[in-house]
């Protein structure tokens, strides 16, 4: 049986790639959420920064135009500001370190069959899913 | 022109993160849930993703982008200390919170003081990685 949510997940899927293929194919660049904004922020990607910040930009706003259209939109994310902020620190700096994240090593590098996005792909896999068998499971934190 | 199809690629990719579904932590941390109640959804995306991104890498060869330049050069296939280390405590943090960098920034509108507070953390953990980067992993 297939259920909706995996139908909007493919068809949203789709649109991810799509949006990585153009701006692989017309701007020659890796779409790579924690990249692009992380030479923003470490001052690396100075060079191209309107490209980042319009980049940037598409995807915060893209959202609220949708917003209206769907119902019961939220992330649904933990209230707990203790937790969102020694995960945010762990994603920015693990994410900077290994030069990608889900967009990066996943989508961009696992099409183009590379072994370090591939690698990237199940270290992050597999961690997170131990962090929530661990703290959700074991621990009973989350 | 760069710019215009730069927005044009982060608004496919925020409608994508939107519409699929990756911006709600409980099927990101569903996905991840082996031993709960395991959610697939995370896979139908990723494989979306992943077609029209392998033509599009087929497309790249003997051509160049559009817009000029160069296609990126693929990096040493070296299985390094910095993505292992890095990709390990990525996971953790994705598994904390459910959410990561993409689906983190198109949630900004919607996803409250937690949105922010969590992206303000994740721009200082980006801040901390240039002298951990440096210091820790200086032969990497």
């Amino acid at each position: 049986m297939i259920e909706q949510d995996w139908i909007y997940g493919f068809v949203g899927g789709l649109l991810i790639g799509l949006g990585g293929a153009v701006y692989l194919l017309v701007n020659g660049r890796i779409m790579g959420a924690s990249g692009i904004l992380g030479g923003l922020i470490d001052g690396s990607g100075m060079r191209t920064f309107w490209e980042r910040v319009s980049f940037i930009a598409g995807v915060v706003l893209m959202p609220v135009l949708l917003y209206p259209m769907f119902e019961n939109v939220d992330t649904h994310a933990t209230s707990n500001l203790l937790v969102l902020v020694i995960a945010g620190l762990f994603v920015g700096v693990g994410t900077r370190l290994a030069n990608g994240c889900t967009s990066g090593h996943g989508v961009c590098g696992i099409s183009r069959l590379s072994l370090r996005g591939i690698s990237a792909t199940v270290f992050y896999i597999m961690a997170g899913g131990l962090t929530i068998a661990l703290l959700r499971h074991a621990w009973g934190l989350i | 022109m760069r710019n215009l199809f730069a927005l044009l690629a982060g608004a496919l990719f925020g409608a994508g993160l939107f519409i699929s579904g990756m911006t709600d932590t409980t099927k990101v941390q569903g996905w991840l849930d082996v031993f709960g109640a395991w959610d697939p959804t995370l896979a139908f995306v990723m494989g979306g993703a992943i077609i029209p991104m392998f033509f599009a890498w087929r497309l790249t060869e003997r051509r160049k982008p559009v817009l000029g330049g160069d296609f990126p050069t693929p990096p040493e296939p070296k299985i390094g200390k910095n993505l292992i280390v890095g990709s390990v405590m990525f996971g953790i943090g994705w598994g904390m919170a459910g959410l990561c960098p993409g689906p983190s920034m198109a949630s900004l509108s919607y996803g409250g003081i937690g949105g922010w507070v969590f992206f303000a953390a994740m721009v200082a953990g980006m801040i901390l990685a240039v002298p951990v980067k440096k210091r820790v992993f200086a032969t990497a």
